[in-house]
């Protein structure tokens, strides 16, 4: 089908004037989205801007306060997910939808309508599957368990599943977030063929070059209402990311040449075995010194998160040493590599660096509570932790109504500033920062980015671990890289080209580039 | 957000909380008001008017001194293993174990009260009761909270079957080396009277162990609210991998709260066998080790919420004898309303949320009239 002809057409998806209210608040405020079959749409906006608000409208989950809904040009309200599956619309969420223990074809037939009602024929099945497989180049075993499977094919699983039912419209949240640079690739060529197809998509992302790379034309949102629609060829990234954020942003920092002084945190060929055996960490040697940022690059659950836990006592090593500000804490308590001077914004806030249910003052005075000022003479004082929070909620620019308000009625990234505010306050020697910025708009991402740099020209050790390459490339002063829980090798930002790096995160040392050149040519 | 909530029990889910305790509230009245009303209900089926019986009901229980007396009598055990209770359930250890620790706890502060020596003073020997009634419970709490500690294995399933262990050995050292000489009943001695826990109003049986469990109430808040160790306590049981991460030492909070847990029930053990029974029989712990789970949930796990809720509990228990007799509708009733109110206050969620709703629309009608 030619793109130029089915965009003239009437917009298979066409949403106009929609309002969206929770309460008081207007998620959506009179939003309009035309979609055609054959391009690919970009939904950008920042967190809390409305994308996804907006998508579980069109998806049936919501039911839209005002404006209406055009399927085709004829007038649709769904009340259920299942009616916009049944209308040829799939959603891929950004956690996928699998059962883990199942195989991809079982996933894959699962809630979907097979051949006959009543009887499950796997092979038949499988036919029809494999035709789609074939048409659009999939490279995925239909039996394999998807357990088994890595996110990028896990992902092709849910695209799948999505075209076996018949999809016409795609809408994908950050489809890009778990996926490594090369598995961003492979993703684009798929969802290129499916629009050249006929189908359309919908591209849900926070993230400006993948939006200027794949889409056709981009909706903007800000603040729960549209900013405009464009054509993305016509403008550069910038454009777009003022008009998302709607303000000059820099996407570049100052970096001041300071001494770098005094090891504080050293480690000598620290292995980690997983409780079944197996190999996670493999002979890490790295140190970071007082003044300087090392990035950790990766692809998530290559180490980092065990390489962070190492540091912080959290799991034991199998052999090495693990040197925290010069004190030896190999196998210590985290109580221990907190006394010595560490601090770690972990990965994961909501499991690891936040207690959801507590306060933003508890949540403050969670490290360190037995001791001044949360805790005089033994016993703990409410109002201390009041206090230091409320400076922190001044000095960190944390958007909460009070400082005793729960953790979970602030948004994601005043969240992390309350962590950012806990562990950077401490004045620690070192800091572990573990996707500092992940799930956060530009904005606050910029802010905590620009943190990180001054503390580290005051002189603050940092390990950066983070799965954004444009971030560890824009703020650290060396990055290793981390693949299957080894160190592969060791640049200075500006060094090594995005391809370099991108196949160092998939353990493609040169000699095998260089062997499989060969084989191709 | 969804898994977290199925992840944590229902007693993770209904911790009071400062920010939202005014819905919370509003919740948890709306779910008493509907197990009235449907008991109510079930009353009339039983063919007596319900509100005539909630009037019985409610002056059995607090229409005269003796009334009132018997009511805060029954509440005490219970309020006490309750608070000690929220302590688990605060730390996301959902305790079954009250009972079990209720009943050792009245068998080893019996235990010393019949073995310590005379010559010392009484008070003494009261003072060292408690101690050996809180120690028998705790280190009967500390098994389960060790076994999830250590090898995380199921609390719940732990103590519902120490449950069992200690009925038994309760009966068997009734029927055996405990029983009283000479007696007919598996009972144990009577214990000397220098022991009993004084009654301080007169004509009545209502002893001092009352303002005992008063007291551990003000501690539970203070020890809950104001000690760091409290604080951890309440970290480990939100989220105990963020607690872990902060430096709190995990297991040794399990096993720790646990224990305190066990302690309280094993305090209520004792003060029901010094301050009412005067000796150790069967069935002297009664099912308030169930009841307090009942009322700690009841009571959100808040120290004046529980103490409402135990007195609540314990009137509807004490009035429901004065309603058979007045209107001929059978005690049952009353579990049947205790079901009931259960059942609601597990979903005040949505009981507040619906009342929120129906009086945000309210508004908007009348906003639009």
């Amino acid at each position: 089908m030619d793109v130029d002809n089915s965009m003239n057409d009437v917009p298979v998806i066409d949403m106009r004037h929609i309002t969206k209210r929770f309460g008081t608040f207007e998620a959506n405020s009179d939003i309009s989205l035309d979609v055609y079959c054959g391009e690919i749409h970009a939904l950008l906006g920042e967190n809390g801007a409305g994308k996804s608000t907006l998508m579980n409208v069109l998806y049936g989950l919501y039911k839209p306060d005002e404006g209406e809904i055009y399927l085709h040009g004829n007038k649709i309200s769904f009340s259920s997910p299942a009616d916009a599956i049944n209308n040829r619309i799939g959603m891929i969420h950004q956690h996928f939808m699998l059962i883990p223990t199942l195989t991809v074809v079982e996933n894959i037939i699962l809630m979907s309508k097979t051949t006959s009602k009543f009887h499950l024929n796997l092979k038949t099945e499988c036919d029809r599957l494999t035709e789609i497989i074939q048409k659009y180049g999939f490279k995925i075993d239909l039996m394999a368990t998807v357990s088994d499977l890595s996110v990028g094919e896990q992902q092709k699983v849910e695209i799948l599943k999505m075209l076996y039912r018949d999809a016409e419209v795609l809408i994908m949240d950050e489809p890009t977030a778990v996926l490594s640079p090369n598995e961003v690739e492979e993703l684009f060529i798929i969802l290129r063929e499916i629009v050249d197809d006929g189908c359309a998509v919908i591209f849900i992302s926070h993230k400006l070059w993948e939006v200027m790379r794949i889409s056709d034309r981009a909706t903007i949102l800000r603040d729960g209402k549209k900013v405009t629609t464009v054509n993305t060829a016509d403008c550069s990234k910038e454009d777009l990311a003022n008009m998302m954020v709607g303000r000059e942003i820099t996407l570049h920092y100052e970096k001041p040449e300071i001494e770098i002084g005094e090891p504080m945190l050293q480690l000598e060929n620290v292995c980690l075995n997983s409780d079944d055996g197996i190999s996670v960490l493999k002979n890490i040697n790295l140190t970071v010194r007082q003044g300087e940022i090392l990035g950790v690059a990766g692809v998530d659950g290559n180490g980092q998160q065990e390489l962070a836990d190492v540091i912080h006592g959290m799991r034991k090593v199998s052999s090495g040493t693990v040197k925290v500000a010069g004190s030896d804490t190999t196998n210590c308590s985290p109580q221990t590599a907190i006394d010595c001077g560490l601090a770690h914004i972990p990965e994961d806030r909501h499991k690891r660096g936040s207690i959801l249910e507590f306060t933003v003052a508890e949540n403050i005075a969670m490290i360190n509570v037995d001791k001044a000022p949360f805790t005089h003479k033994g016993i703990y004082y409410p109002q201390n932790a009041q206090k230091v929070a409320h400076r922190l909620k001044e000095e960190f620019n944390i958007r909460c109504n009070s400082v005793n308000a729960e953790m979970n009625t602030l948004s994601g990234g005043n969240q992390q500033k309350v962590i950012l505010a806990r562990e950077i306050y401490r004045n620690p020697k070192l800091l572990i920062a573990a996707q500092p910025s992940r799930g956060l708009d530009i904005g606050a991402t910029e802010s905590i980015q620009q943190l990180l740099i001054d503390k580290r020209t005051e002189g603050m050790a940092i390990l950066l671990i983070s799965s954004d390459l444009d971030e560890v490339l824009a703020i650290s002063d060396r990055v290793i890289v981390l693949y299957e829980g080894e160190i592969q090798g060791e640049f200075i930002p500006g060094e090594k080209t995005f391809t370099e790096i991108g196949l160092m995160m998939t353990g493609s040392s040169s000699e095998e580039r260089n062997s499989t050149r060969h084989g191709v040519h | 957000m969804v898994s977290t909530n199925l992840r944590k029990g229902i007693f993770a889910r209904i911790k009071g909380s400062n920010t939202r305790s005014y819905t919370r509230l509003i919740g948890t009245l709306i779910a008493v008001l509907l197990a009235l009303l449907l008991g109510g209900i079930v009353i009339s089926i039983a063919g007596a008017n319900p509100i005539e019986a909630y009037g019985v009901l409610l002056r059995g229980a607090f229409g005269s001194t003796y009334a009132l007396s018997e009511t805060l009598l029954r509440a005490t055990p219970v309020l006490l293993a309750a608070i000690g209770l929220s302590i688990s359930f605060r730390s996301n250890l959902t305790s079954i174990g009250a009972e079990g620790q209720i009943i050792i706890g009245g068998i080893t502060s019996c235990l010393a009260g019949l073995l310590l020596p005379t010559f010392i003073p009484a008070i003494v020997r009261i003072v060292l009761i408690m101690f050996f009634g809180f120690l028998g419970g705790a280190l009967y709490g500390i098994i389960p909270g060790f076994l999830k500690a250590k090898w995380n294995i199921s609390e719940t399933i732990v103590t519902i079957m120490s449950n069992y262990v200690a009925i038994n050995v309760l009966s068997y050292l009734l029927n055996g080396p405990m029983k009283e000489v000479d007696s007919f009943y598996p009972q144990s001695a009577q214990l000397d009277d220098a022991l009993w826990l004084p009654v301080f109003i007169k004509n009545t049986r209502l002893h001092i162990g009352l303002f005992i469990a008063l007291a551990f109430v003000v501690i539970y808040y203070f020890f809950m609210f104001r000690l760091p160790i409290g604080f951890k306590i309440r970290a480990v049981g939100y989220n105990a991998s963020a607690a872990e991460y902060a430096g709190v030492k995990v297991s040794a909070s399990i096993v720790l709260a646990m224990a305190l847990s066990g302690g309280m029930a094993g305090l209520a053990g004792t003060m029901e066998v010094f301050g009412v029974h005067h000796r150790l029989y069967n069935d002297f712990a009664a099912g308030f080790g169930f009841d307090a789970i009942a009322v700690a949930l009841l009571g959100r796990l808040h120290p004046v919420g529980i103490v409402v809720a135990s007195i609540f509990f314990a009137a509807l228990q004490v009035g429901s004898g004065a309603m058979q007799r007045a209107v001929q509708v059978p005690t049952t009733i009353v579990y049947i309303i205790q079901g009931l109110l259960i059942m609601f206050v597990c979903m005040d969620k949505l009981l507040s949320n619906t009342i929120q709703q129906l009086s945000l629309k309210y508004r908007e009608k009348k906003r639009g009239a």
